[in-house]
Order: C-alpha cells, then structure tokens, then sequence
C-alpha cells in the first residue's frame, strides 16, 4: 500500500481540471516520471506558485471537482511522481476519482464545511496529515492545532487500495 | 418504478456487483488512440499480460497528433501500430485512413443502440447519440477492457434534460448545449448519465446529437445518451442491413433500449430553446456562456473549425454557407480541420474546400491537434482563438491562450469580422 500522509498543499479554488494538473503537451511522455516538473504547471490562482509551493508535499487539499475534464491519467501519475497519493476534497469528477484508486491512490471526500475548516483553520500554515486507512480518519496538525476527521470510501475502493490498483483485481476475478 | 436507457443497459451488461453500488459490465466496444493507450499497452507488457480480449471488439486510431510532430508522437504510433499488429485488430486506422476518434468510429457504424463503450478519453461520451452507454476513462480502466473486456462503474443515475420549443434559424446544437451547460454548471451532472430527450432532440440529425452529447462530459457527464429512433436506424441502415430485415424491424429491436415512461430520473430538467440565440463561452470553463451578441467586438487571433465536437460534414457545409463570397479579416489566420477522411472528400466533392481556400482558410488533415494545444494551431501567450471545439480551460490550446467555443456559424461569421460576430444566419 502507497504512504497517504505527510505535508498538505492546499489548492483554494473548485472546477481545477487534468489540463491544470497536467497540460496535454507533456502528453508525449511514456514514462510517468517525466510528468514530475510539470504538475500543476498551468494552474493560475493568486497565492499560488507550483516550483515553490508543491515541493516536500505528500497530501493535496482542495475544493469542489478536482480533476475535471480530460479523462487523462497522467494527471494521478503526475501527483504520484512527485509523491502526492491522497487527495481530499469536497468533491471529485467521476474519471478522476476512478483513475486515483485505479492506481492504488486516494480521493477522498468530505463535506463541504469540513473542508472549509480545514482552509480557514490550516490554509496558510505548514500543515501535516496523518492517514489511517483502515481506521477511516485523517489528522491534521499544524503550529499546536490538531484535528482529527473521519472519512469513508468504499469496500471496493479500499480493496483498490489495498491491491494496489485495478488490474490484477479485475484480471483475478473477471 | 420504470428503467431509463443506462439502466436498461447496464442490466443487460452486468457480471458482477463488487460492492454496493459498483457494478461490472461487460464491455461490447473498446476503443484506443496513440495518446492514452501506448501506456496501457506497456504495462500489460510489464505485467506478462500483453493480450487483448477480442480484436474485433477494439477499434483502434492515430488521431490526436498525426501525422506525428516528432519523435515522442512517432514513438505512441509506433507502440500502437506494432501492437495492433501483433494482436491482429484489423480495425486499425493509420495515417491516411485516420480521423477525429469521436466522427471516425460512428462514421464506420461501430457503435449501436444498447452498446457499452469505453475509449481513455473523455468526450467518448459522444456516441452515446446512438442510443449507447458510453463513457470515458483512465489508461487503467482501458487496459482492463483491453485485457478482459469489462470495465465498473456506479450504478448509473439520470439526468433527463428535456429540449423543448422550437430551434431559432440560426441556432445549432452547439448553442443549445453551451446553454443547458451554463445552466446546471461544469459539476452539474457529474456521476450521472444525461438522457438528452424532447422535440428538438427528436428532431436533430445524428451530427446534432453528437455535437450534444459530446460536450456531457464538460457539465461532469459520465455519458450523454439520445434514445434510439428513426433516424438513428437509418444512420446505421448500410452497417446493419444483414443483420435485419428492414429497418423497421431494427427499430423494433432498438426500442427495447428507449425509457419507460416512468422511468426513474434523479432530475428532470425542462430546457426550452424557442428564445435561445447563437451562444459563446468567455473564461476558462465551459459554463462561462454568455449570447453571442454580449460578447459582439471581441478581437480574436485565430479561428478554428474542427474537432470531435464540431468537425463534422454538416459543420463545414453551414461555415462555408457563411463565408461563400467573402473573406477572412485581414486580422486573423482561420483553420479548418475536417474530422476524417471522409469528411474531408464529401467536402472537396462539394465544393467547401474550394470555398474555404478562397476565403483564406488553411485546410489542414483530420486530426486532434489545435483543440488540445498538441500540433496544427497552437496558439502562442496572449492570443485568443475563436473554436468550434469543446474545452476553454486556461491554457487549453496553448500556454496562456484564451479560446472561446462558439457554433461553426458563429466562428465562420468571427472569421469575416476578425472579432466575435453573430452569422448572417441568425436572423433575430
């Protein structure tokens, strides 16, 4: 199973679509790990600045339907290269959410004033998280502030999780 | 309760049910381009698993870059070619028989009412204008359709948005779907399957309804669906007419895939067009829409007429109705990329090319290209493209342009003023 905590980036804004995350021109790549300089490369917001702000973190936190759009896959692989397997928002586009625990990696959800806590209470600070899987809870720490958060996925989704991806769950059952 | 066309699908498709609310379908079409599939084919490679689970089920295309620009592009035909090879799919489309994925496929009747189709790439909703349940996914989801011919999804919800009034002259497809998505929003039916239904659905062409169910997927659409009719029979009549005795025994066949009456919608939106005008988008999401005429002055760059949305015959045939004569602002460079080959012969026996030269357009081959910001019109920072294509996102046709979507009327009327104009055609 992947590792889903760490430090937190947080990301204030909905509708941040595959082409932000990973614009189509890096598209020509084969190997996942030359995605790793571009992530986020196109994604324009005051306060936000990818070659600063994405190093050393582990954990993406963010608004409403992330990863809208293209249906690309290189947008999780472009997170995972540079060590980010969890994303916790108040919603996912469905292709996006799918391609994350395809690969073993999380999206999860939560409510939407849980996630505004989270922004107003951390946003700005330097913020960790710690993911229990199995216990279905996030805690996030920053500066002496702690708060712990359930969360639910699904049985499949966890079996995902925990099988490391879609292929060989589906080539052993199907 | 009654069934709507997705659940009706899905019943007839399902093997296994892994958890509450995932279903498991068996897959009738698989289809792939040199973008999303090369990595697919590696890892099935990697994993000792390099096989496919029924060639003539996996339809196959070099479209998004082609011919290719360089050495990567070479290298994702080469993975491809090579592996449609070797696995004996003969449905494989190369450069010179290649095309736009979402025009090619329907044009060659791959796609029939009551199919389940999967493609790595987001506006394969497109066919569900067949009557079809069709959706787009990850590279992982496609190398298992590859690999076993099945693919989950949730249990599908519906939205039925029901199209009612009369389609003002002037007013095409593309504007009703710019409007119903400025409506219910990029997050309007994400997780859902949209039922486009009503008497402007009923009446539309199978280019229409593609052109609506393409851009699905851009309110978070799993698939758009149009139920199986007439006109969808006599689309598929030449793919189908060893299979059935007339096409209305065809039509009797598809209606076991139309919606109960009472069918069991999550939403029913009543969506009436009789007042709609030409539409077009003005920031970075496709539910930035506005009328035509607010935006009316706005200077643009480049204009371009393409792509899965709005490359097909019928859109080149209502642009060049709109440039026949004239010719393009001295202001802008203007490029029209036919969807496929065949598009692009019916538009040279018909004069459109001749027409589209004269005026100042460069005729490029069918091909992705410019809508992804990938070959063929990239725009450079600062530039803004009038497009008949599908997303606006920030950088979308390259790094720091703006693109506005808008009908080919619209972008062929743009072209003439070098700045956002109604068409001639819109006579309101």
């Amino acid at each position: 199973m992947k590792s889903f905590s760490g430090k937190a980036l947080f990301l204030d804004r909905s509708d941040i679509n595959t082409d932000e995350i990973i614009p189509a021109k890096y598209l020509t790549e084969i190997s996942r790990d030359a995605l790793a300089p571009y992530l986020l490369e196109d994604l324009k917001f005051d306060g936000f600045d990818p070659t600063a702000d994405i190093a050393d973190k582990s954990v993406v936190v963010t608004r409403a339907n992330f990863g809208c759009g293209s249906s690309r896959e290189h947008a999780p692989w472009a997170l995972e290269v540079n060590g980010i397997n969890l994303v916790v928002a108040e919603s996912f586009a469905r292709i996006f959410r799918q391609n994350m625990f395809n690969c073993g990696m999380m999206a999860v959800e939560l409510p939407v004033d849980t996630i505004d806590k989270l922004f107003s209470t951390f946003g700005g600070h330097d913020t960790t998280v710690e993911t229990d899987v199995d216990g279905g809870t996030i805690t996030v720490s920053a500066e002496g502030m702690t708060e712990t958060i359930s969360f639910t996925i699904s049985r499949f989704d966890a079996d995902l999780v925990a099988s490391g991806g879609w292929v060989d769950f589906a080539d052993a059952n199907y | 309760m009654g069934r709507t066309i997705a659940q009706k699908i899905f019943d007839d498709h399902r093997i296994g049910t892994p958890d509450t609310d995932v279903q498991v379908i068996r897959l009738d079409a698989v289809f792939c381009h040199e973008i999303t599939t090369p990595p697919a084919i590696v890892d099935l490679q990697q994993r000792g698993k390099d096989r496919v689970f029924d060639p003539a089920r996996i339809k196959v295309v070099i479209d998004h870059v082609s011919p290719a620009k360089d050495s990567k592009t070479a290298l994702q035909g080469k993975i491809l070619r090579e592996w449609a090879r070797r696995h004996g799919i003969v449905d494989f489309f190369d450069i010179g028989a290649n095309g736009v994925c979402h025009a090619l496929f329907p044009e060659k009747g791959f796609v029939r009412p009551g199919y389940t189709v999967i493609m790595g790439d987001s506006h394969t909703c497109t066919h569900g204008a067949f009557g079809a349940f069709a959706a787009g996914v990850g590279t992982t989801d496609l190398e298992v359709g590859i690999l076993k011919g099945v693919c989950t999804f949730k249990t599908p919800e519906t939205i039925c948005i029901n199209i009612t009034g009369t389609l003002p002259n002037g007013v095409f497809a593309k504007d009703v779907i710019l409007s119903v998505i400025g409506r219910i929003g990029v997050n309007g039916a994400t997780n859902k399957v949209i039922e486009f239904a009503g008497p402007v659905v009923d009446a539309m062409d199978m280019e229409s309804r593609m052109t609506l169910c393409n851009m699905a997927i851009e309110a978070g659409g799993t698939c758009g669906i149009c139920a199986p009719d007439r006109i969808s029979v006599d689309y598929l009549w030449p793919f189908i007419k060893d299979e059935y005795d007339s096409p209305e025994a065809a039509l009797a066949d598809f209606s076991k895939y139309l919606p109960d009456p009472d069918a069991a919608y999550a939403q029913t939106i009543d969506h009436d067009v009789s007042n709609l005008t030409p539409m077009v988008t003005f920031g970075y999401k496709p539910d930035n829409v506005k009328p035509v005429s607010e935006m009316a002055g706005t200077r643009v760059d480049q204009v371009y007429i393409g792509s899965c949305t709005n490359g097909r015959i019928s859109d080149l045939r209502i642009a060049a109705r709109v440039l026949a004569g004239k010719r393009i602002n001295n202001t802008v460079r203007a490029i029209v990329s036919p969807a496929t080959p065949k598009v692009y012969n019916q538009a040279l026996e018909e004069g459109l090319i001749k027409t589209f030269m004269d005026t100042g357009f460069c005729v490029t081959n069918p091909t992705c290209g410019a809508c992804l910001g990938m070959s063929n019109g990239v725009l450079a920072d600062g530039e803004v493209c009038a497009a008949t294509t599908n997303r606006n996102f920030n950088g979308r046709m390259g790094k720091g342009g703006m693109v506005h979507l808008m009908s080919p009327a619209t972008a062929a009327a743009t072209a003439i003023a070098g700045t956002i104009a109604n068409s001639p055609l819109y006579t309101r």
